[in-house]
């Protein structure tokens, strides 16, 4: 098929990846796609996606979920995206691309943005059954595939990307290894000090790490499968797999094979407006141009100004790419390592300014100029001013250097705030916003949200590694315009939850009213608190009670009064008043003995049973008054409440694990029980599940739980931040690794966190997109102990645990709670006669037509 | 099963439409947990929920929770809105004024109100 030329300029695409996405959305912008046919040829299987992000996929982002490519987006703009159709051959004299599949494409305007391929060194059996690089979603299934016979695998390259790699191989459970020709990791970006810290904390990670090596040769065996490396030492490295990750070279083939100029090291030549030098039809951009300033740029910052520079030129707007920043803040491994501007000093006359503490792996180094300008700098193990000190790089600092890379506690260390900042530092470099810009989207364009913001000025929607800065300056600018940003709990608290929390923990204040009386709004003093702010104290009271000296039991004195309604009666209202029994059965471990029970406790009362999603058994249909006979029975068989109606821990879920499972790495079961076990009864800000797998399979599920816990050959990866419910979300790995001790260490702290700092109603992944830092923040909290707080979590944990007492046995043991388990005060024996069934598939029903007559004049009214 | 703790000398009373002047007496007071309220059958079989605050202030209204038809608002957290006393369904949490009846989140709906008193 050859497509003809039409009245319309046609507009070739040849490259679908990050810039070319960029590329496309920057000419619809202009409204070129409205005047120009647009067809874009895209090798790779699926359009374009987040390959700065690809490492993600590891830790459960999805193929789909790392896609950048809005389909509406294409279709609304006519654009012919050609997915798995590479451009063989260009033939500039006829303005003709002629794509894999056959297609013809004549154009008026051919950009090529192609990318970069892996560069494997020339060693004998580069090529052998597992060999890989990483590069594409294709890379990382082949190499996951792989792995899961592997047992050792090596890295070829400790820059970048060659660590990115070697957590992921890690990840998935091989014993890692690195192999850095340089003498140091990360040659590119840091120097001899901050190699050295890093070094030390990739291998504090079980990493081993070979520098001032080469690789020599890729051994094999008799099948041709990878099982060593010679090293340029004279050593042999045993391995299972082998990804090389040493560096990138442009994809310039199409444009050699067509006659265009690169360069002598590769790339295709460019002039300031990223068209090419040898065809005013032709442009080159992202990491397969060569830029004017002779660079070939390999990150995707430089690329989207490129693609927009194309595409201006191509509207006629006037711009021009003379060059870009290369700073850079790895996010991986748990290790915070950035760079930017001139990190190695090469400006002449300037200084460094340095502070390492080897020992806790920090390094810290800035470049001065003689006049005080910020020139560049290196972050090693602690990046957290690298947004602010990236925007004051070109300026001088409002403060000394030396006060900004001073540790907390080394001298007041210099908190240097974006509102400092002036309105043309770029905050964000992967977009080129400016803090101007941020500040606008607020002022004019009415965003109040950091989300809104992003949206609106695309800041924060690359690396990510602006979003800290980016709430602060929202914050401030919110403030700033005077929005009066009430963050209060509700009418009665004017603090937020965490407030709240920190004053009932500082104050041991024990009683809601004492909190309302003291702390409350000036109107809401002495009142009767609202529907909001009572379960929410209450649930921080329950959550601290050991600690603050209130009653652990949550019907005992003013606390019964706090509680939600299915907190009150220890079970959920159903929707005609009656309510579901729900037993705790951990880890979905059920003897024959306790399943009887169940079902004749359900046939005596006539209850419907169903199998929930939570691998545990609800009886539905009881009534008020028959909650406390059927618990008395329950806790007798040795059952206790499953507080599946409270802001408590629901479900540990387990899978069958090592004992059965011909896969199982580890007794997920065993795990699953104790952590049920463990957290029963910890009432949070929302409910908390959780799941334990036996390998990386994943049957239960564990990565779409609060925490999900993975066995590994060598112990647990656990993942944190998961949902299902209305916006699911896959949780983040937190660590890997982890023995059954640091496991239930990390887990206590990383709880009890979240508990001071959610929200009230908050899940653990809103939670984690919310604060500030994110997972990163949480991470150095739990982990690291940047705080210096986990002690008291532990034993905030501690003292639940040692006090958790089952609640319905509580219950049926006093008199005073079971006289409230009645249908009527003044008629206790009497059942609610609103409370009915019908049968249905051989058990009963609630009967409705009663209650949906109630309901009929009332449609449409507001339901909150 | 009857669990009544020992009475004391307070009793909870409603007046009712259809026995004029006469106080229907519910419960002793001391089953009204301030911040909690209970449901009560009446002798017509309908039903309500009485309510005591923080203050001591009783109400009375009626039990049935008219956006879903179940018997339930006295199984509702109790509050303050503005002064104003409230309980909002169990159910689906719309706020009802104690005192009033009016439903706070919806003009159009209203339950019924009973005059009730401690003696
Ligand atoms: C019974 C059960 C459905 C079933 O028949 O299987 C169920 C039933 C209810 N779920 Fe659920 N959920 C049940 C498993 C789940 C699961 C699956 C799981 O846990 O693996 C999910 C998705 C996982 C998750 O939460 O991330 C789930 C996500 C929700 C949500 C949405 C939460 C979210 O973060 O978006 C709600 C609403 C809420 O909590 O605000 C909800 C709320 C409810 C409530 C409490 C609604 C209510 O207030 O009346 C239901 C009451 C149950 C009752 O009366 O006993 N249920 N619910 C399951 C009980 C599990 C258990 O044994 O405890
Ligand atoms: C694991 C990893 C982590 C990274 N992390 C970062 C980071 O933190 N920060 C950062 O700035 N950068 C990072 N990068 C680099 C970043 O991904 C690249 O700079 C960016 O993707 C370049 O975009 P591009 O569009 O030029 O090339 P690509 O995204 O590679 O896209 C080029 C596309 O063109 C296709 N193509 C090639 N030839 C043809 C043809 N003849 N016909 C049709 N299609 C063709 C290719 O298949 C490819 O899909 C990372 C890269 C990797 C692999
Ligand atoms: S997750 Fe692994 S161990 Fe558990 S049942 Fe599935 S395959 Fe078996
Ligand atoms: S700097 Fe990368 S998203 Fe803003």
């Amino acid at each position: 098929m050859t497509a003809t030329k039409g009245a319309t300029p046609t507009i070739v695409l040849v490259g679908h990846g990050m810039v070319g996405q960029r590329f496309l959305e920057a000419l619809a912008e202009r409204g070129m796609t409205a005047t120009h046919r647009v067809v874009v040829l895209c090798e790779e299987p699926r359009p374009a996606y987040d390959r700065v992000a690809l490492t993600s996929y590891f830790s459960g982002k999805t193929p789909e979920e790392l896609s950048m490519t809005d389909m509406e987006f294409i279709e609304k703009h006519s654009i012919e995206l050609y997915v798995g159709d590479p451009a063989l051959t260009v033939d500039r004299e006829a303005k003709k691309v002629t794509a894999k599949s056959g297609q013809v494409f004549d154009y008026d305007t051919l950009v090529l943005a192609t990318g970069s391929f892996p560069f494997v060194p020339p060693v004998p059996n580069k090529d052998a059954e597992g060999c890989f690089v990483y590069r594409t979603i294709e890379d990382l299934l082949a190499i996951e595939e792989y792995a899961k016979k592997a047992t050792t695998g090596a890295v070829v390259g400790g820059g970048l990307l060659g660590l990115e790699a070697a957590g992921a191989l890690k990840g998935l459970g091989l014993t890692s290894h690195i192999v850095e020709f340089a003498p140091r990791l990360m040659p590119v970006q840091v120097d001899e000090g901050g190699g050295a810290a890093l070094l030390r904390t990739i291998e504090d990670m079980g990493l081993t790490v070979h520098t001032g090596v080469g690789t020599q040769e890729v051994v094999v065996d008799e099948a041709g499968a990878v099982t060593g490396m010679k090293l340029s030492d004279g050593s042999e490295l045993a391995t299972d797999m082998v990804v090389f990750s040493a560096g990138v070279r442009p994809r310039d083939q199409l444009a050699r094979d067509c006659g265009l100029q690169v360069g002598e090291r590769g790339g295709i030549a460019v002039d300031e407006q990223c068209r090419t030098v040898s065809d005013p039809h032709v442009f080159a951009i992202g990491e397969c141009a060569l830029a004017a300033d002779g660079r070939v740029y390999g990150l995707v910052a430089p690329g989207y100004e490129q693609a927009e520079t194309a595409a201006a030129t191509i509207a006629a707007d006037e711009a021009a790419f003379t060059g870009a920043d290369l700073s850079t803040k790895l996010k991986l491994l748990g290790v915070d390592v950035a760079s930017f501007g001139d990190a190695h000093g090469t400006t002449e006359d300037c200084l460094d300014v340095v502070y390492s503490d080897s020992r806790a792996g920090l390094y810290k180094k800035l470049v001065i100029g003689r006049d005080g300008t910020l020139l560049g700098g290196i972050l090693v193990g602690d990046a957290e001013a690298y947004g602010t000190l990236r925007a004051f790089t070109g300026s001088v600092p409002p403060v000394s250097p030396e006060s900004l890379v001073l540790p907390a506690g080394a001298g007041a260390p210099a908190q240097l705030g974006p509102s400092a900042l002036p309105d043309d530092a770029i905050i964000c470099s992967c977009h080129n916003v400016s803090k101007g810009t941020i500040r606008g989207a607020v002022t004019d364009h009415q965003c109040t949200t950091v989300p809104e913001v992003k949206k609106c000025t695309k800041a924060g929607t690359g690396c990510g590694s602006c979003v800290k800065v980016l709430g602060q300056l929202v914050t401030a600018e919110l403030e700033a315009s005077g929005v009066e940003v009430d963050k209060g709990l509700c009418g009665c608290f004017a603090q937020t939850r965490e407030e709240l929390y920190e004053i009932v923990l500082a104050l041991r204040i024990n009683t809601y009213q004492d909190l309302l009386d003291r702390y409350g709004r000036d109107g809401a003093r002495g009142g009767d608190g609202c529907e909001i702010c009572k379960p929410a104290v209450g649930s921080i009271i329950a959550s601290l009670a050991p600690t603050i000296g209130a009653s652990g039991y949550v019907l005992e004195g003013e606390q019964a009064a706090l509680q939600d309604s299915n907190d009150h009666f220890l079970a959920n209202l159903q929707k005609n008043g009656s309510y579901s029994v729900v037993p705790r059965i951990p880890g979905g471990e059920i003897t024959p003995e306790k399943l009887i029970v169940i079902g004749e406790i359900a046939r005596d009362f006539g209850l419907y049973t169903k199998i929930t999603g939570g691998q545990r058994i609800d009886m539905f249909g009881a009534r008020v008054e028959q909650l406390p006979v059927i618990w008395a029975r329950l806790v007798d068989a040795g059952f206790e409440s499953g507080h599946a109606y409270g802001k408590a821990l629901r479900t540990v879920k387990s899978c069958v694990g090592q004992t059965w499972c011909r896969y199982g790495v580890q007794d997920s079961v065993r795990m699953a029980i104790d952590l049920e076990l463990r957290y029963r009864g910890l009432r949070s800000p929302h409910k908390l599940k959780s799941a334990v797998s036996g390998c990386q399979r994943e049957c239960a599920e564990a990565q779409s739980k609060d925490f999900g816990v993975i066995a590994t050959a060598n112990g647990w990866n656990l993942y944190v931040g998961g949902n299902g419910g209305a916006t699911p979300r896959h949780a983040d790995l937190l660590a890997q690794d982890l023995s059954d001790a640091e496991l239930i260490r990390l887990i206590d702290r990383f709880l009890m966190f979240y508990i001071r700092t959610a929200d009230r109603l908050e899940r653990t992944s809103t939670w984690l997109e919310r604060i500030p830092g994110g997972l990163d923040h949480v991470r150095d909290v739990v982990v690291e102990d940047s705080l210096g707080i986990c002690e008291e979590l532990e034993s905030l944990m501690a003292a639940h645990v040692d006090h958790y007492r089952d609640e319905w046995a509580e219950t049926i043991n006093d008199p005073e709670k079971l006289a409230r388990f009645v249908s009527f005060v003044n008629a206790p024996d009497t059942p609610d006669p609103v409370v009915g069934f019908v049968p249905e598939r051989d058990q009963i029903k609630p009967d409705l037509p009663l209650l949906s007559i109630g309901r009929r004049p009332l449609e449409g009214s507001a339901q909150r | 099963m009857t669990l009544a703790p020992e009475t004391t000398d307070l009793k909870v009373q409603l007046r009712l439409d259809s026995q004029e002047g006469d106080w229907f007496t519910v419960c002793d007071l001391s089953r009204l947990l301030p911040g909690r309220g209970v449901a009560a059958l009446l002798p017509d079989g309908s039903q309500v929920a009485l309510f005591r605050d923080r203050s001591g202030t009783l109400y009375a209204i009626d039990n049935r929770d008219p956006f879903s038809g179940a018997g339930v608002l006295s199984r509702g957290l109790t509050g303050s809105h503005q002064g104003r006393p409230f309980v909002a369904s169990p159910l689906l949490k719309q706020r009802f004024d104690l005192a009033s009846g009016q439903c706070l989140d919806d003009e159009s709906v209203r339950v019924a109100t009973y005059a009730v008193r401690a003696a």
